[in-house]
Order: structure tokens, then sequence, then C-alpha cells
């Protein structure tokens, strides 16, 4: 396959950046689009100009490192991660745009590269159950029902690629945020913090500058895990008994 | 073929064994554990281990790099108990680390299914698993905080699969009698990786961590001399703004996983490396038994030489798939469906009757690799070879009907569909082995701590409890076992007894560290030659899986070191690596990782040239019975290989490269509790 693409390049957070044309030839249909990207950076490098930075880690689409917008689709045409597109969803002769996630909250380190630690931030104001090591009781001792269980491993597959926040046209990070709020709202160890997770996290999402759920489900559509929309509602139901319970 | 071996192999007694490849320096032992029965050891060590006084935890600071389960998991609990704790992790969040990718499963001994499980057994399991080169007391611990992991996790809000009654669900794993293994779906290793992101991330907020993403180690700072020569501290690269940052600590620990990736194609993840462990190597820590490696039988095989890694597939494919080549080389270019059932070899069934396509691991990705070294693979040509055998479910499909198959192997086949675009249900798959995971790692005591005082090394870094080879479900166990509940109370006896430092920035030894740092950096972007860093790592990893691979033998080993030393001295002279070193660069990144991989994988062809046997995942090629299986010598190497670095006499001294010749020094194995036995599966 040859292809024209389009690449996102930019040297730094206060570098104004832009798109540059690059040509590949000889590209195999069973190449991964990140393995696309490898050969041309490849190529690049023999030619002196400095490869193209993009993260990427596990590239078995579970670890959430890579993501790019790929001719305006998060993650590109198909529904899965960046790592798990192969060229073969692509035409011969095709021109293909990238870029990184767009969203204020998630600043543009280099080229392709942006910085998602506001959703460790999110995390970090109550994504989580408090259970000190050494102080839990038998596994056995809260037996889960297995719809609620199960709900639970759904909304827990959320992999914080960012994708969600990329494809918003709000940059709103409630799919990411919703999907933690169900998980842990769905077993019985997640009851005694479920109203104070929920008003924190809320709080520091709208700190770090994403913006709100307008509900066009662009989010859900995106998420190569495919968390469904649903999770949102939760989250604003939450949010909602929360406050009436005086947080 | 078969060989008795006499101790004129060069492995005993010689002074330079092997053309002085190595010396062998004074035998080692762990003196942690203490005495008395198995049952009581661990607890006798928690008790005996000093405590550290609340009030002064927080005058105390550790350092902990990496953030998988083994570090994520010691630095929350460490945080917790209000220790000071500094978190690192290369990638731009903790919960990207690479337990992330574990699919099967976590052992535990609860028993939970009332059919014999015990700590006993899982002990028993592992020792067995670990083809008798573990150390008993290690993995004895580990059986016995097992079921403490579960209840953590399950606490932590940790979805594993549930039973209609709402309680855990379990199921058996890897050929073992017993169902012990908790999973979430394929997707174990994430959940319980994000209960431990999340723990860490509530310490965070706690303010007893701090966090660094995207900071790389370098560097391990040593001080002091001969029985106070303690690791006190890290250098560090900010790999976003390329600063050297100088970071000091009462204690260091390892947990920076496992260094697969010296073969460059492996199921690691792109940024996996050795690099932490490698520098705490030249700095005195011994590695151990480096050449034990796990290689995977069902992974999806190469497509061409753009490859960048591999995938695992689960092997209970295996349950019904039946695996096979052509009997002829002329049809290895057939559609696999219109090759008659005459031509076909099953091999695995025709070799091994009775466990037929369910032959363990490592045997049935070494008769993958010898059909296909026949010229009998399938797929595309990758160098000079086809690299693949056929996994076909035409018969099972058959035989239950394709929803059957499709409900047991859906997910699976469809993980396979999208990466290769082939329908499995019509054609059949193609596999081929791919290492996986590595046994060998930094030498640790009972009480995990390096032969460096103060430098402690958890999870897959370390050596200590998989023997050489590897249960399933194993890794994930020793992970969150040594990070939420062995390194934390062992390392608290360190810290009440160490004194206290007065090191500072300007410390000689800390601007010796900082500086050597500063100048390998600077000596990557300086060499401008003509070719890429992955083209060196491709060309290593091609070395080590054709010769260091699942069959060594002498003469290839000695091939491999020879190719080795020559690639590693090209890469100091030509390896071109552009931009610059103050802000994000990948390539600078890798070069520094490969620069490492490339004397690591001199040391494991030596480890593995110096273990003249077959044991574990580990086939060579001078030590098989008189039918061709591994034949272990329990006399002869019945030890743990713990090697120290020498430094090099020579030009590349001063940029922290290049090696001199590695002292081995041997930690008898001892069996108390359980008798060695041979395998077999004819």
């Amino acid at each position: 396959m040859n292809l024209t693409l389009k690449i996102w390049r930019q040297t730094g957070p206060n570098d104004k950046g832009g798109l540059v044309t690059y040509q590949v030839s000889d590209i195999s249909p069973d190449m991964s689009f990140l393995e696309m990207l490898d050969v041309l950076n490849e190529e690049l490098n023999a030619k002196g100009d400095e490869p193209i930075a993009f993260d990427s880690d596990c590239r078995e689409g579970i670890c959430g490192m890579c993501g790019l917008m790929i001719s305006g689709h998060a993650h590109g045409p198909e529904r899965t991660t960046t790592c798990q597109l192969h060229m073969r969803s692509f035409k011969d002769g095709e021109t293909i745009t990238v870029e990184p996630w767009r969203a204020e909250a998630f600043p543009i380190v280099r080229d392709l590269v942006v910085d998602r630690g506001a959703f460790d931030r999110i995390i970090q104001s109550g994504g989580y159950i408090s259970a000190n090591t050494g102080a839990a009781p038998d596994a056995h001792a809260a037996p889960v029902p297995k719809p609620n269980a199960d709900r639970a491993f759904m909304a827990a597959e959320c992999i914080g690629c960012g994708a969600c926040v990329a494809a918003c046209p709000n940059a709103s990070g409630m799919l990411f945020m919703g999907a933690k709020i169900t998980h842990l709202g769905e077993l019985p160890q997640g009851q005694p913090e479920r109203d104070a997770r929920v008003v924190s996290m809320v709080n520091q999402h709208d700190h770090e500058g994403f913006g709100g759920c307008t509900n066009i489900g662009a989010c859900s559509q995106a998420c190569p895990k495919g968390i469904p929309q649903d999770v949102i509602s939760q989250l604003n139901k939450d949010l909602r008994t929360a406050l009436k319970h005086g947080h | 073929m078969t060989e008795n071996t006499t101790g004129t192999n060069g492995s005993t007694g010689s002074s330079s064994p092997y053309g002085g490849l190595y010396t062998e320096g004074v035998a080692i032992a762990d003196h942690k554990a203490p005495d008395g029965p198995i049952e009581s050891k661990w607890t006798r060590r928690k008790f005996e281990a000093a405590l550290v006084n609340p009030a002064n935890r927080r005058k105390m600071s550790v350092i902990i790099v990496g953030t998988g389960l083994a570090g994520g998991a010691a630095a929350a609990t460490l945080g917790e108990a209000g220790y000071h704790v500094k978190s690192f992790c290369f990638q731009d969040s903790p919960r990207r680390a690479h337990s992330i990718a574990a699919q099967g499963g976590i052992n535990a001994a609860k028993n939970y299914k009332e059919d014999g499980d015990s700590v006993q057994r899982l002990f028993y399991d592992t020792v067995k698993g670990g083809d008798y080169r573990s150390r008993e007391t290690n993995v004895y611990r580990l059986a016995e905080v097992s079921a403490n992991i579960i209840d953590q996790c399950v606490a932590q809000g940790v979805p594993f699969a549930r039973e209609y009654g709402g309680l855990l669900d379990n199921r058996s794993f890897g050929g073992v009698q017993v169902s012990r293994t908790f999973y979430a779906r394929g997707q174990t290793g994430q959940q319980l990786l994000i209960g431990a992101y999340q723990a860490l991330e509530r310490q965070v907020a706690a303010k007893t961590v701090e966090q660094f993403t995207r900071h790389e180690m370098l560097e391990v700072i040593v001080d002091g001399e001969g029985a106070e020569r303690r690791a006190r501290g890290i250098i560090v690269r900010d790999l976003v703004t390329g600063e050297i940052e100088t970071h000091l600590a009462d204690a260091v620990v390892l947990a920076s996983g496992g260094y697969g990736n010296v073969f460059f194609l492996s199921t690691n993840a792109m940024g996996s490396n050795v690099t932490a462990s490698w520098r705490a190597h030249r700095k005195g820590a011994y590695m151990a038994n480096p050449c034990y490696t796990q290689i995977h039988p069902t992974c999806i095989p190469v497509s061409g030489e753009h490859q960048s890694k591999l995938t695992l597939m689960s092997e209970s494919l295996r349950n019904d798939g039946r695996i096979w080549v052509p009997k002829n080389r002329e049809d290895c270019d057939k559609d696999p469906r219109e090759i008659k059932e005459e031509d076909r070899d099953y091999y695995l069934e025709r070799i091994y009757p009775a466990f037929g396509n369910l032959v363990p691991r490592d045997i049935a990705s070494r008769q993958a690799k010898n059909v296909c070294d026949e010229g009998r693979g399938v797929g595309p040509v990758v160098g000079d070879f086809r690299r693949g055998v056929y996994l076909d479910f035409a018969d099972a499909i058959e035989r239950l009907g394709r929803d059957a198959v499709e409900a047991k192997y859906g997910n699976l086949f469809d993980m396979y569909a999208r990466i290769t675009g082939e329908d499995p249900y019509a054609v059949p798959m193609r596999i081929y082995p791919a290492v996986h995971y590595v046994m060998g790692g930094l030498w640790v005591d009972y009480d995990l701590q390096s032969s460096i005082q103060g430098l402690f090394v958890t999870g897959e870094a370390n050596f200590s409890d998989h023997g050489a080879n590897r249960l399933g479900a194993s890794a994930l166990m020793q992970g969150l076992a040594d990070g939420y509940f062995v390194l934390p109370n062992t390392i608290r006896d360190y810290l009440a007894k160490v004194p206290k430092s007065d090191l500072t920035q300007d410390s000689p030894a800390v601007v010796e560290a900082r500086q050597a740092v500063a100048e390998r950096t600077e000596r990557f972007l300086s060499i401008n030659g003509e070719r890429s860093v992955d083209s060196f790592h491709r060309e290593l990893g091609n070395i080590m899986w054709e010769y260091c691979g699942m069959e060594r033998s002498e003469e290839g080993l000695l091939k491999a070191i020879d190719l080795i030393r020559g690639l590693r001295d090209e890469f100091w002279r030509n390896v071109r690596v552009l931009g610059s070193a103050d802000t994000l660069n990948q390539s600078l990144e890798k070069a520094g990782r490969v620069a490492d991989f490339l004397e690591l994988g001199e040391l494991m062809c030596i480890d593995a040239l110096h273990r003249r046997e077959s044991c574990g995942g580990h086939f060579r090629a001078e030590s098989q019975t008189e039918d061709g299986e591994a034949l272990r010598h329990d006399d002869e190497f019945a030890y743990v290989a713990a090697w120290e670095f020498t430094p090099p006499s020579g030009e590349q001294e001063g940029v922290g490269a290049g090696m001199g010749t590695p002292v081995l020094h041997k930690e008898d194995l001892v069996y108390e509790f359980i008798e060695l036995k041979q395998r077999s599966y004819k």
C-alpha cells in the first residue's frame, strides 16, 4: 500500500505545531497502524529527521497508553485501540491525518504525545476503596450478586486511554469517571465511600478543565472497550443522591 | 545423542571455564530465612524483623522503581504504613505497567472448591513446576501468603469472576489438578493492577507517596565501603524535560519487571526493559539464572519484518485444537484446507501419544521450532523460514458444533481475526512460540534484599520463586505477594537498623553517578552513526532467539557470544540517535535500554553455556535422554547461578558500558521438604 500521511508535529508545549505531509510506500496490510509509524520513523531517522513521538506500550489493546486521532476518529475507523488497528482497514492511496488527543485537560507534550495526568488526579480524588493492606476480611465474607458483579466488571474494563475525552465535542471526562463510579458503586465494598467519592471526583474533573456531558454519545462510540453511556447516568444519579444526603 | 556428564564440561573445578568466559567465585547462601519447620519460618521472620516506630516512619524514605503489581502494591502498602515513598515509572501513568496485560488468572491456596488444595500443595506444585531450581523457603512463603492476596484484592473492589450464589469462581489452570485460579475473564492482570493502582493513588492523595511518571531510573547510588556499602538513592531522567535528577532515600526497591525484550520480539510491552536491574547489577547486585526464560507456545506468528511485538493467546486453545504441519515442504504454501489428511503431520500427537497436543509449554514450543527449522513451517516467510504451525479447529467444530467452539474460544478467535485478518473458523489458525516471561533476575535473599544492602528487588525483576519454569497464574501471585505482604515486612527490619546517611546532592558518590548518566546520554547523541537503535535491537533479538532460545548448544552459544560482542562494538560506533537530551526523545530512551540489553544478552549466553543440563523450559542439546527428552543433572546443577559483574578493562570505560569477565557464585539449593523427581510426558 502507498499512503499519504498528514501528521501533527510539535516540538514542545510552547511550539505552535502543524501538520506535516509524509509519503509511505510498500506498507503491508498486515501491519498495525503503529508498526506503519515505526516504518516511517526508521525512514525519517535514516534521512536525519527526528522521528515522530507517539505513545504506545503493550500493543495488545489493554494498557491504554496509545491513542491517536486518525482522520478525525479517536483510535481510527474501527472500534479498537490504535495499537490494534491494522492497515487493512485503509485503502491504497488514502490520505490519513494523524493528530494527538485534543483537550484542554490533556496538554500536548510533543508531536502526538499528550499528558493525561488529569486522569490520575481524578482517581486520587476518590476513585478507590479505602482498604489498607492486611485489613481485609475473608474474600467470601461479602457475596456479590452476579448481575452486580458483571456490571462492575463491565465498567472496570476501562483502560484510561482518553479516547472518550478526545471524541467528545466538549472534551468531557464523564465516561471515564462514570465507569469508575459504576465499577465501585456496584460492589458492597464500595458503599461506605459512595457519596463522598462521586462529589470529590466530579469536583476534580471540573477543576482539571474537562467539559460537562452533552449527551452526544461520541464517547461511548469511540471507547475501545465499549463502556456504555449509561455509566454517565449512573454518575449523575449517584451525584444527585450524594447531594441529597447533604454532601 | 546422550552424554554422561563427568565434570569435563568446564562447569566445575576449572579456573577459567570455556576459555575464560567466566570465573568461579565463592559460594553464597541465604542467611535470612530462620531455622525451624518450613511452616513457621515466615511467622518467625516477621516476629524477629525489627519494627519502626510509627512516628519515625515518615522520616524514612523508600524509593520504588516500577508501578506494576510488585511495585504498585509495595508503594501503596508502605505509604499506608506511613513511610515517605517515592514511586517512579517510565510510562505516563502507573496504571500502564505491563502487569496489566496478564490474561489468565492468579493462584491462591484458598481451597474454596474443597478439592484437596492447601498451602503445602501449592508449594509442592510450584517447586515441581520450576523443575526443582527454586528456593524452598521463598516458595513456601509465596504459597502461604497467597490466600491473603485474594482477600486484599476483593476488599479493594477487584471484580473477580463470581458464581450465581455471589461467591468467587475458580478454575483449574496450566494442567494443575485443583481449581485454585481466581480470574477476571481474560483480564485478570488488568483488574489486579488497577486495584493496586487505586490503592497507590489513594496514598498519593494522602501525601505519603510522591509519584513520578515519565521518569526513568538510569543509575543507582551506592555509598560506603565493605560492610557499610549501601544503596542510597537513584539517578533518573525526566523523560519530558530531559533533566537528570537525583533522588536520595534510606532504601531502594526495584520492581522494574522482566527483560524478555532482550529477544526484541516478545509478548512484553514495548517499553519493558532491563535497565534498572542492569544498572544495579553493574554496581554489585548479582544477576541470578539470567538464562531462565519462559517461551509460550500459542502466540500469533510474525507477519513480516515490520513486526514490533507478539501477542499471546491462551493456551487453553490446545484443549480442542490440533497442531500440525505439512509432511512435505512443497505443501507449505498451499491452502491448508487442500492438504489431504495423509499429507499432514500431527507431530505432537505422533511423538507424544499420551499427552498429544497438551504436552507442557516448553515441549510444544521446541517441537514447533524444530518442524519450522526443517522447512515445514507455514505462513509468511520471515527471514529464511516460514515460522508458524497450524492450530486446527476443524475437527472440534465438526465434533462440538461451531456454536460450542465459539462459546468457549470466541474472544480468542476474534483477537486472532483482528490481528491476522483471517477467519479461524474457516482456515486453521497459525501459531508460533514467543518469549513471555523471565524466571531469572536479580539475586535476592529471603528478605528480598539483593547483594547490595538497602537494595531490594520484587516481582519479575527478582529470581527467587519460579525456578527454571513458571507455572501458569503464578506471576500475578508472586508480584502481589512480594508487594503487599513480603517486602513491607522485611524492609522494616532494614529501615529500623540502617544508619542515617549524610549523603547530599553534592557528595562524591552522588555527583559521580549523576555525571555518569549525563556522559552516557551525551555519548549516545554524539556517535551519529548509520544505524537506528531498533535495527541493533532487532539483530540482537535474532541472535538470542536462535541460540539462547528454546534449545541451546555449546556451539551455538559460543557463536552467539561472538556475535553479540561484535554487535555491541558496532552499536557504540555506529548507532544514530537524533535530537537532543533536553526534550522528550524516544530514540534516546531506547538507546539506553538497548545498550543494556547488549550486555545482558552476553551474560544470558554465558549462563546458558555453563548450565550444561536441560531443565525447566530449557533444552540443552548436549543433555538429553536416549529418546531425545530433557535430562536434568541434579548432582551438578542443583544451584542458583548468581553472577557478579566485573568492569571492563578497555576503551568503553567511563560511559557505563562494556563488561569484564563475570564471576559465578553458586547458591546450593537444598531440598529438605520436597523430593527431587524427573518429569516424563511420553
